[in-house]
Formats: structure tokens, C-alpha cells, sequence
């Protein structure tokens, strides 16, 4: 399937917000795969985590927000320390994520928790899984 | 000695089995763990976002509360929450811009500059007590006990925050051989439990949960030992489910460090409270001749 | 001093603060941005009644306790945004003033008589009390001097009785969860905390339950019904000639009449 990559995509206001939100310099990437390879929760991905930095840089969003990797990541931060290039790809995750919920949209609203599991979850549970699933 | 403290929210309803025997066995050991007064939640998660600067307030308050008790060194339990201290305090003693904007919109607190250590209670054992010093005050030794040492993710990653090793941290498995209890070193010590996701994709947990228990069984542990209650959490549901699911799966007792150290310090096996423990410990250890 | 003379004392009182109130020197304050001229030394209340508003919502019991007259407001060239409850406090030259009289919040419904002592009930009905960042926003925002942000996290312990101890104060007036980042309905959350320590943490009134039996065991169903059919005049004579405790009493005072005991 062709997909068109114009200077007009890289230089979006998409690729711009991610940029900005995460701190990173997407271009030092240079798709070694050391991230993917070390991510714990890669196998329910359908997008790596490298695939996810090349799409992102090329400002391919629509790729990105059919996908349900970002939200399957867990910040565990191995990727982090992997990367031979300095990259925190674990910022690049959260980027994609707050441009979803910055709009006022959650991914997880709070009534979806179960009255039972709101008694029994630990409550680092419950504000980091609202830090990260709601706006 | 005394200690300034950061329990966390958690600690103080669901995991006083992790609190309440750190805070026996410190006073035994000659630390008196003191609870900063006024604090407040850290918010669990550190802020990836680098334009965001509002989910930084909550622990830098709570750093700001230490030093307005004139203390420069604070020790954490859980560590989910030592490791967004340790960050929003690295945060404020690296980058200038960001304390200035955040000293200023806290304008009803002092001023923060990140004079404030933070630790975790493995460091102050391995660095301020000794392995040595800790192995000579164990009155009962746990008896080459086989525990894999689960670190998890939070204790070690950023490289910035590491309390030791990010590859190779050895740091638990010299605390269980200071108890007397044979650490069982296995490849999944690091790999993450799942943390949030038990909230954003629950079905997944047990599955995390089965990567590293079932690799810890196969390396010959008999037994868990961890630092962190989301850990627990997720570990010890997923291992309820794969109980239940998975013939062959045999579950293990999940403890946490600071209740070992009661144990072997021979403190009174109460104030462990294993009753809040997954994986049945007080068989366990009953087998073992450790409690009556 | 007699009735008639307290009468007299009274109308002169009025007068006095009616010739006061003319008087006394006219202040700008901006309503919803608009301006007008109000005597100084009332309270925003007031002034805005003066200025020719009309209260049906946003005001209440005018005695500064039950929180419908939350007001937000600004002084000239500071960019802090200051709380009052408009019955409480006084115009000040310039305040720039909006009221607050509602805000929209979750309230959760619930049959108390179900609910334990355990925090967790409180978790349950009120799951979104995990999104709060302590940005102190609220504890900025409330007209009671309370430490919203500390009874949150007291709450987020699970310490309810702390939470009971730092809310008592609390008007529910709501200008907290105008003002929250996490868009907590905070004074709800409270009011389910101070009734679960009310009614299953607090030490009961042993005494308050002796003295409940003994109405309804009728020990005082004499006495009531002798002051019932009292006229007027004698009513008003028991009353003015009634016994009571001196201030300086000490532990075993007793009144000369004990049948009331």
C-alpha cells in the first residue's frame, strides 16, 4: 500500500507535538531494534516500539492511532536503557498517549473499575492507572 | 538514629505488611523510621511529558516537607514511589528552569533546590548499616531458604535512579545471603509485572506474571521476595488466575524484604502481618521450622 | 432595662444604621464586570442586594455556615484569585466579584445504612478521588481556611477520623471542585467521610442514649405537659424566674429544683 511521505507530513503539526511533549530528537533512531527486543510486553503489541518511532518521525498518525501499542506499554523503561542512541522511547510512548487524552478523552473511565476491584486494588493502582488512561 | 520517612498511600491500608515490620526490625537495628509530617501522595508515576509541570508538584512537596525538618536524606518503602521521588528531586537539582517555575508557583512553600537525598531502605541497609554488620545481628538465619529475588522495574531504571546494577544488580540477592537465605538467581528479576496495565488491559497481568514465576520455579526458588505492593499485586493475582488455569502451575509465597528482615532479626513473626500475604507463607514457613 | 425601653433602644439602633449606611463613603466593586457604587462596610452580600440584584439561588442562611454563597474574586494588580462567602465578607474599593452559587458535581448515591467503617467504601463510590495530582489548587480555593489538599490525601490513606477532624468546617460550598485539576467532587467525598465516622468510628454518647430512654420511658411527660397548659403570662413568668447555672459553677452544682434531673 503506498503511503506518501512529503516534507509538508515531517514537518506536521503532529510530528511537531510529539516532539515537543517528549524532549526526544526522533532523528538520532536509527532502527537498531534493541528497544523492541527488550520490551516486556512486545508480544501483544501490534506495533513495535520501533515501528512506532519510525511512523511517529514521519509523521504517519493515522498509523499510530489505529494502533493499540502506547497503550500497552507499562512504562517499564527497558527500552530506555537499551537504546544505544540515548533515545527515551518510553517519552515517545507518553507523548502519543497525552495527545489522546489531553483532549478530554479517556482510555480507562473510572466506572469501568468493578466496585470490588476499587476495594481491593492498591491505590499506586489506581492514580497511575488514572495518570496514564485518563484526561 | 532518625530517619525521615515516606510511606506512601498504599503502605498505610494495603501493604502494612511491607510498613510494619521495616519499622520493628529498623528500631532493632538502632534507626527510628519517622513519618515526614503533612505529606501528601507522590502520584505514583513520574511525568514523562517534558512540557508538564503540574504532575511534578506532589513530590516535590514532599521533598520541600523534609527539608523544612531540617533533614537531607529520605528513606522510602515501596518502590513505585521512591522512584518518582528520586526523579522529581533530580529534576529540580538539574534543571533550572523548571525549579524556578515550579518554586514560583509553589509560592505558598519554601523554596526547593534538590538538598534532599532520596533512598530507598535496601540502600540504607547495604550502605549505611552493611551486609556485615546486618549478617551479625540475624538471630534466626533463614535456613539457605531458595528465594528468587524479583526486582522489578522501578528500583533500577532510569539509569539515574538505579540503586544498583541496571543489568546485573545484585543488591537483594546480598540481602537474602546476609539472612542466610540462598538467593535464586533467575533472568526475569527485572522484567516488569505489568505495573498500570492492571487497570488498562487486566487480562494481560497474568500473563506478565507467568513469564517470571514460571522461570523463577524452573530455577529451583521455592519462594518470591519483593519491594514493591503493585508488584505483589499483580504477581499474586496473575498467580491466583494461573492456579487456576494452567494445570502444573504450582503457585510460591510471595514475601516482602522488609519481611525477612523481621523474621531473621527475630522479631515476633506478628508484626509481619502474613495473613495480607499472597501464596501462603505461614505454611511455608512452618515447613521450613521458621515461625511455631 | 423594661420591655418598653428595649423597644425604644432598638428603633434608635436602626435609625442609627440606616443614617450610617447613607452616610457612609461609596466604594466601586465590579459585579460580573460591571461596576457600581456601594457603601463601604457592607458585606458582598449586601452590596450586591444594594447594587440592585436579587438573591433566589446563592444565598442562604446569610450566617456564614451553609455555603450557597461561594464568591471568587480579583484585587486590582494582583493576579491572585481570592475566596470569600459573600455573607461573611466586606467589599473592599475595586473587588472584582463573580459568585459561585452552583456547581455542577458527581454525586454518588448510596444507602448509608450498607456502608461499613472500612476508606474502601468510600473508593467505591468515589473511584475518581485517584486522580487528584495535589496541585492545591482546592485548599487555595477554600473560604474556610481548610487543608483540602491534606483531607484528600488523609483520604486517599484510608484515615477517615483525620479526614472528619480536618473537614469539620467545611459549608460544601463547592468552590474546591471548581478549581479541581482532577475534577473531584471533594465536599461530597467529605460528607460521606465525617458520616462514616459519625455514625460507626466515633465513641457513641452513652449519656445522649440514657437520656433518650428516659423521654421515652415518659419521665418528662408531666413536666412538658404542665408547660403546655400554661397561659401566656405564666409561661412568660417560669421563664423569666427560671434557674440557671452561674458561669463559675463548679463539678457538683445542683439546681434548688431537681425534678427536672
Amino acid at each position: 500500500m503506498p503511503v506518501i511521505i512529503s516534507s509538508k507530513r515531517l514537518r506536521s503539526e503532529f510530528v511537531n507535538k510529539v516532539k515537543e511533549i517528549s524532549g526526544q530528537n526522533l532523528q538520532l533512531c536509527y532502527q537498531c531494534g534493541l528497544c523492541s527486543g527488550g520490551c516486556p510486553m512486545a508480544s501483544n503489541m501490534d506495533l513495535t516500539p520501533l515501528r512506532v518511532i519510525e511512523l511517529a518521525r514521519l509523521g504517519l498518525k493515522e498509523d499510530i492511532a489505529d494502533s493499540k501499542t502506547v497503550w500497552i506499554c507499562a512504562s517499564c523503561l527497558n527500552c530506555d536503557v537499551n537504546c544505544p542512541r540515548g533515545v527515551e522511547i518510553s517519552r515517545v510512548m507518553e507523548a502519543i498517549r497525552l495527545l489522546t487524552l489531553r483532549k478530554n478523552v479517556d482510555r480507562v473511565s473510572p466506572e469501568e473499575i468493578s466496585p470490588e476491584e476499587r476495594c481491593e486494588l492498591p491505590q499506586i493502582a489506581l492514580v497511575s492507572g488514572f495518570r496514564k488512561f485518563t484526561g | 538514629m532518625s530517619l525521615a520517612y515516606y510511606p506512601g498511600c498504599t503502605l498505610k491500608t494495603k501493604a502494612k505488611n511491607l510498613e510494619d515490620p521495616a519499622i520493628g526490625s529498623m528500631e532493632v537495628l538502632g534507626f527510628k523510621l519517622e513519618e515526614i509530617p503533612r505529606w501528601n501522595c507522590c502520584g505514583a508515576v513520574y511525568s514523562l511529558a517534558d512540557d508538564d509541570l503540574i504532575h511534578q508538584v506532589a513530590p516535590v512537596r514532599n521533598l520541600i516537607r523534609v527539608k523544612e525538618q531540617g533533614k537531607n536524606e529520605l528513606v522510602t518503602l515501596c518502590a513505585f514511589c521512591f522512584n518518582t521521588l528520586k526523579r522529581a528531586n533530580l529534576l529540580m537539582k538539574d534543571n533550572a528552569e523548571k525549579r524556578d517555575t515550579l518554586n514560583s508557583f509553589m509560592d505558598e512553600e519554601i523554596d526547593y533546590s534538590g538538598e534532599v537525598k532520596v533512598v530507598h531502605l535496601l540502600e540504607v541497609l547495604r550502605d549505611e548499616i552493611g551486609w556485615e554488620t546486618l549478617s551479625r545481628k540475624v538471630k534466626l538465619p533463614l535456613r539457605e531458604l531458595k528465594i528468587a529475588p524479583y526486582y522489578g522495574c522501578t528500583l533500577l531504571r532510569p539509569r539515574e535512579v538505579a540503586i544498583d546494577s541496571v543489568e546485573n544488580p545484585i543488591i537483594l540477592h546480598e540481602f537474602l545471603k546476609a539472612l542466610g537465605a540462598t538467593p535464586v538467581d533467575f533472568p526475569d528479576a527485572t522484567r516488569c509485572c505489568g505495573s498500570y496495565q492492571i487497570i488498562g488491559n487486566p487480562s494481560d497481568i497474568s500473563e506478565y506474571a507467568w513469564d517470571i514465576l514460571s522461570t523463577a520455579s524452573s530455577c529451583g526458588a521455592e519462594a518470591l521476595v519483593l519491594t514493591c505492593p503493585l508488584c505483589d499485586f499483580n504477581l499474586g493475582q496473575g498467580q491466583k488466575k494461573l492456579m487456576k488455569e494452567r494445570s502444573g502451575f504450582k503457585g510460591m509465597p510471595f514475601f516482602y524484604f522488609t519481611q525477612l528482615l523481621a523474621l531473621a532479626l527475630g522479631l515476633d513473626p506478628e508484626i509481619c502481618r502474613f495473613e495480607l500475604n499472597y501464596g501462603e507463607p505461614e505454611l511455608f514457613l512452618r515447613e521450613k521450622s521458621l515461625i511455631p | 432595662m423594661n420591655a418598653e425601653e428595649k423597644n425604644k433602644n432598638s428603633a434608635e439602633v436602626v435609625a442609627e444604621e440606616k443614617r450610617a449606611a447613607t452616610e457612609a463613603r461609596l466604594i466601586p466593586i465590579y459585579i460580573m464586570g460591571k461596576r457600581y457604587e456601594v457603601p463601604e462596610g457592607l458585606t458582598i452580600m449586601k452590596a450586591t442586594e444594594y447594587a440592585g440584584y436579587k438573591f433566589i439561588r446563592g444565598c442562604g442562611c446569610r450566617g456564614g455556615t451553609c455555603g450557597a454563597c461561594g464568591t471568587f474574586y480579583r484585587k486590582p494588580g494582583d493576579y491572585k484569585l481570592q475566596v470569600a462567602l459573600a455573607c461573611q465578607k466586606a467589599v473592599e474599593p475595586d473587588m472584582y466579584i463573580a459568585q459561585i452559587p452552583f456547581f455542577p458535581v458527581n454525586r454518588a448515591q448510596y444507602e448509608f445504612v450498607e456502608l461499613t467503617s472500612a476508606p474502601e467504601e468510600v473508593f467505591k463510590l468515589y473511584p475518581e478521588l485517584f486522580r487528584c495530582v495535589a496541585c492545591n489548587a482546592c485548599t487555595k480555593a477554600c473560604p474556610q481556611g481548610i487543608e483540602v489538599m491534606d483531607a484528600i490525601s488523609a483520604l486517599k490513606q484510608g484515615n477517615i477520623a483525620e479526614v472528619a477532624q480536618l473537614t469539620f468546617d467545611c459549608t460544601q460550598c463547592g468552590l474546591c471542585t471548581s478549581r479541581c485539576f482532577g475534577e473531584l467532587a471533594q465536599y461530597h467525598m467529605f460528607q460521606l467521610a465525617r458520616r462514616i465516622y459519625g455514625a460507626r468510628i466515633a465513641p457513641g454518647a452513652d449519656h445522649l442514649l440514657k437520656m433518650l430512654g428516659a423521654i421515652d420511658e415518659g419521665k418528662y411527660d408531666d413536666l412538658l405537659q404542665g408547660l403546655k397548659g400554661m397561659r401566656e403570662q405564666e409561661l412568660r413568668k417560669v421563664y423569666q424566674e427560671r434557674e440557671m447555672e452561674p458561669a463559675a459553677a463548679g463539678e457538683d452544682w445542683e439546681p434548688r429544683d431537681t425534678t427536672g434531673l
